[in-house]
């Protein structure tokens, strides 16, 4: 293996990690405020064409990622209007937020087809950007930056901060929390808007980043693997951010096996479907879930909550 | 009196569709007076001092506050005034810490370090023992209660509103809990005691005020007044003894529990330990215990929704049927009533004639060749809710359009009437009202005179010991040897029942989970 293929690969696994990791901070959030939003997919398509047409209008990459949060979190608005106004069922209405996501980004992207937009150039001086080696440090776009920022603030935000302890509190014990005096509305209504932006600046990766184009369903399912993540991490963030690039390497592995990268060297790899690695981010999922209950570890378990309507008792 | 009462309410109404839940409630409560607040289920207590804490607002009324009418726009501003509440059922958070979930509850953003120094501070004060960093779901009934309290004394309360605080501890934890409760009132904190356990209001407090269907009925002076008058102002009518027939003996054994043993079920279930005991025909036997101790495990091993580990545990007569399930069981003769009336007991969305069909339908013969009789299970339904006075539409009506009470009483019913040989049930008057509670007795009481065995599981001590003729206590998955209730002693039973759980537990041995 050479070194080139090497850096190649790693850069290749922190692009595929990126927008899963910041769809699953956010959804991380929603989640531990006991609202499980199944809409990330969609969410994160309408953060891709957002942050595409903001970025088309604007000539600016860093106008189109506020686009692009606001769009994720404009569209998980209609989520949370529905499941926490309306009381409506919490998996349907994600699952609607998904297809509904999808077709409207379809729909707003027609006339971005075929269009380029301008890139973020690097942060960094381009003496480290474009060195060969020093690039796997500093060649990266903001956004991959930003979501390893996000990674320690999230950690922090839930465990030391008292707005982190109250979100905590609202999924955990949704009438508790109300009897108390917290919003239990109020601090929903936020962690979603929060899951939304972020799926949706995870979202524009895609559009922004990975390629400077708009293609429909373009980020190809990542918002349930995004989903499957946050289980895996057991919601925790540290190890969400573990998870995220361990499936990033699952994912790695799927396009290295399409490409026929193990070829010769490794045929007997090379005979596994690549539909297995595509599938294994879900198996570890489960295998995970089964190795947290079968633990009974407390720490590790859903907020008890987790996608019940709150129906406060007048 | 110079000083304007701490509290004091006037023509205060609440209107619910359909219900009116206070109808112009007034009373007063002076600085550092124990108050009791009394009432049956639905009378409008939990309302009104939901009202009171700001949690609803009223609809007409106006609360003086120190003398000066004030509007409690929600739980913070009732806090800002010095008003604490500890709820009946706790409002605490189970996955996280003792100290976290005491942060929840303060308004003033004060460093965890700092917090805990004054939650032991607090807690020397008062005597109250617990440990800042356990999480919640690995503590006991009472030490979860000492949270609330401790939440609601950090903020030197001037009124602190108890919501039925007792039903849950054992004698001992009661006796401590007044004995803080005493020394709060005695440094000029007032409370607002919601209870309708009336010797503890006999013990406790100094003034009650008892509401019956939002209405106030009267003020009085608990230490003048008898248990029993006080009963019958809070149910409008006199109070009905059950009638036991004259001269019962007691058959021979028909329920037969033996080296009962079955594992927990999960993080937090108890397993059952040797579990043994006998109940003869005729005999009413209690299991007492506090929630948590294996009582769930202990039902649904009885009932055969969980097979015992070895089919010769359980007989009923001569038929061994430790290794049978519930639909066999009830073959058999064994019938069992679950804890929780709505989901376990009856599925909510089903009608009344639906539910009878769920646990009846062999027993009445409303089942043949596989097809549901319907007409059998309308009938039997429809019989149930007249023996038992169910205030229903009818055999139609949806289980959960019942109140708690009248759910109750149909499930009792539905068991009873099938006249099984065995009835083990748990909780039977759980958040029912009086009137109801009486009538389930009676049903009871009646069913051991034809000379069924009965196994009543409850929290309620007080309805054990007017209830049973033999009472065991359960304790960590332990059954307790039994003893007959007549002569028996309280103390005993509270020891019992706090078993390693009270307070000779040593903190280290409560690290171990």
């Amino acid at each position: 293996m050479s070194p080139e293929f090497a850096i190649a690969s790693i850069v290749t696994i922190i692009g595929l990690t990126t927008p899963i990791l910041l769809a699953g901070l956010g959804e991380l959030i929603t989640e531990k405020s006991g609202v499980l939003n199944l809409g990330v997919e969609g969410m994160m398509l309408m953060g891709a064409i957002c942050g595409f047409a903001a970025t088309a209008a604007t000539f600016n990459p860093w106008l189109g990622v506020i686009g692009a949060a606001a769009g994720g979190a404009l569209s998980s608005m209609l989520f949370a209007v529905l499941v926490l106004q309306l009381n409506s069922n919490q998996v349907a209405t994600g699952l609607a937020l998904s297809i509904f996501g999808t077709g409207l980004s379809s729909l707003i992207g027609q006339s971005f087809t075929g269009r380029i937009v301008p890139q973020f150039g690097s942060i960094f001086p381009d003496i480290l950007a474009k060195d060969p080696i020093w690039k796997l440090l500093f060649g990266y776009s903001p956004l991959v930056y930003f979501a390893l920022i996000m990674v320690p603030l999230t950690a922090w935000f839930l465990k030391s901060t008292r707005a982190g302890l109250i979100l905590r509190a609202v999924g955990e014990n949704d009438h508790s929390a109300h009897s108390i005096g917290y919003s239990v509305i109020g601090v929903r209504y936020a962690a979603i808007a929060f899951g939304g932006a972020l799926a949706g600046i995870g979202g524009a990766y895609f559009s922004m980043v990975i390629t400077p184009m708009w293609a429909e369903k373009m980020t190809a399912g990542r918002g349930w693997i995004a989903l499957a993540l946050v289980v895996f991490a057991g919601w925790r963030t540290g190890r969400l951010l573990v998870g995220a690039y361990f499936f990033g390497f699952l994912m790695w592995l799927e396009l290295f096996a399409k490409a026929n990268g193990f070829g010769d060297s490794l045929p007997i790899l090379q005979e596994i479907p690549s539909q297995f690695w595509a599938a294994m981010p879900y198996v570890m999922t489960i295998v995970a879930l089964t190795l947290i209950s079968s633990r009974g570890n407390v720490g590790a378990s859903a907020p008890a909550c987790l996608g019940k309507p709150f129906l406060p008792s007048t | 009196m110079q000083t304007p009462p701490r509290l004091d309410l006037s023509g205060i109404t609440k209107r619910f569709p359909g219900v009116l839940a206070n109808d112009q409630v007034s009373f007063a409560v002076q600085p550092g007076e124990i108050h009791a607040l009394l009432g049956e289920n639905g009378a409008g207590k939990s309302t009104l001092v939901k009202m009171i804490y700001g949690i609803m607002q009223p609809d007409a009324g106006v609360i003086r506050w120190n003398g000066a009418p004030i509007t409690i726009a929600n739980p913070k501003a009732a806090r800002k005034l010095g008003i604490g509440m500890v709820f009946q059922h706790f409002s605490l958070f189970e996955a996280m810490t003792v100290l976290e979930n005491i942060a929840l509850g303060m308004d003033a953003k004060i460093p965890a370090r700092d917090l805990e120094a004054k939650i032991v501070a607090v807690m020397q004060q008062y005597g109250l023992k617990l440990e800042p960093h356990r999480i919640v779901s690995t503590l006991s009934v009472g030490e979860r209660q000492r949270i609330e309290i401790v939440r609601a004394l950090l903020l030197n309360p001037n009124l602190l509103i108890m919501d039925e605080p007792t039903s849950v501890l054992t004698p001992q934890e009661v006796e401590q809990l007044f004995v803080v409760l005493r020394q709060l009132a005695a440094e000029g904190c007032s409370i607002l005691y919601i209870s309708h356990k009336l010797h503890e209001i006999k013990a406790l407090c100094d003034t009650a005020t008892i509401l019956r269907g939002g209405k106030l009925v009267d003020t009085c002076d608990p230490a003048v007044e008898t248990s029993r008058s006080m009963a019958e102002k809070m149910i409008g009518g006199s109070l009905k003894d059950i009638q036991r027939g004259e001269g019962r003996a007691l058959g021979k054994p028909k329920l037969i529990v033996q080296g009962l043993s079955v594992p927990k079920d999960g993080p937090f279930g108890v397993a059952l330990k040797d579990i043994g005991f006998s109940v003869k025909a005729g005999e009413i036997f209690g299991i007492a215990g506090v929630a948590g101790n294996g009582q769930n495990a202990l039902l649904l091993a009885l009932s055969g929704e969980v097979a015992a580990q070895n089919a010769e545990a359980i007989y009923v007569d001569t038929t061994c049927v430790g290794a049978l399930s519930a639909k066999q069981r009830r073959l058999a003769g064994m019938a069992s009533v679950p804890e929780e009336r709505n989901g376990h007991a009856a599925v909510p969305d089903f009608s009344l004639s639906d539910n009878a069909i769920l646990t009846a339908r062999d027993r009445m013969g409303m089942v043949s060749g596989g097809m549901v009789n319907a007409r059998t299970a309308k009938t039997y339904a429809g019989e149930v809710i007249t023996a038992f006075s169910v205030k229903a539409t009818g055999p139609a009506a949806m289980a959960d359009s019942l109140s708690g009470g009248n759910l109750q009483k149909f499930i009792m019913g539905r068991e009873i009437m099938q006249k099984p040989q065995v009835l083990v049930v748990s909780q039977p008057t759980w958040g029912v009202d009086a009137g109801a509670a009486a009538a389930i007795h009676q049903a009871l009481v009646d069913l051991a005179a034809t000379g069924s065995a009965i196994v009543v599981i409850s929290q309620d001590l007080d309805e054990l010991l007017s209830l049973c003729d033999t009472l065991a206590v359960i304790n960590e998955g332990r059954l307790s040897n039994p003893m007959p209730v007549a002569g028996a002693n309280i103390e005993e039973i509270g020891l019992l029942m706090g078993g390693i759980h009270g307070e000779t537990q040593t903190p280290e041995l409560s690290h171990a989970s």
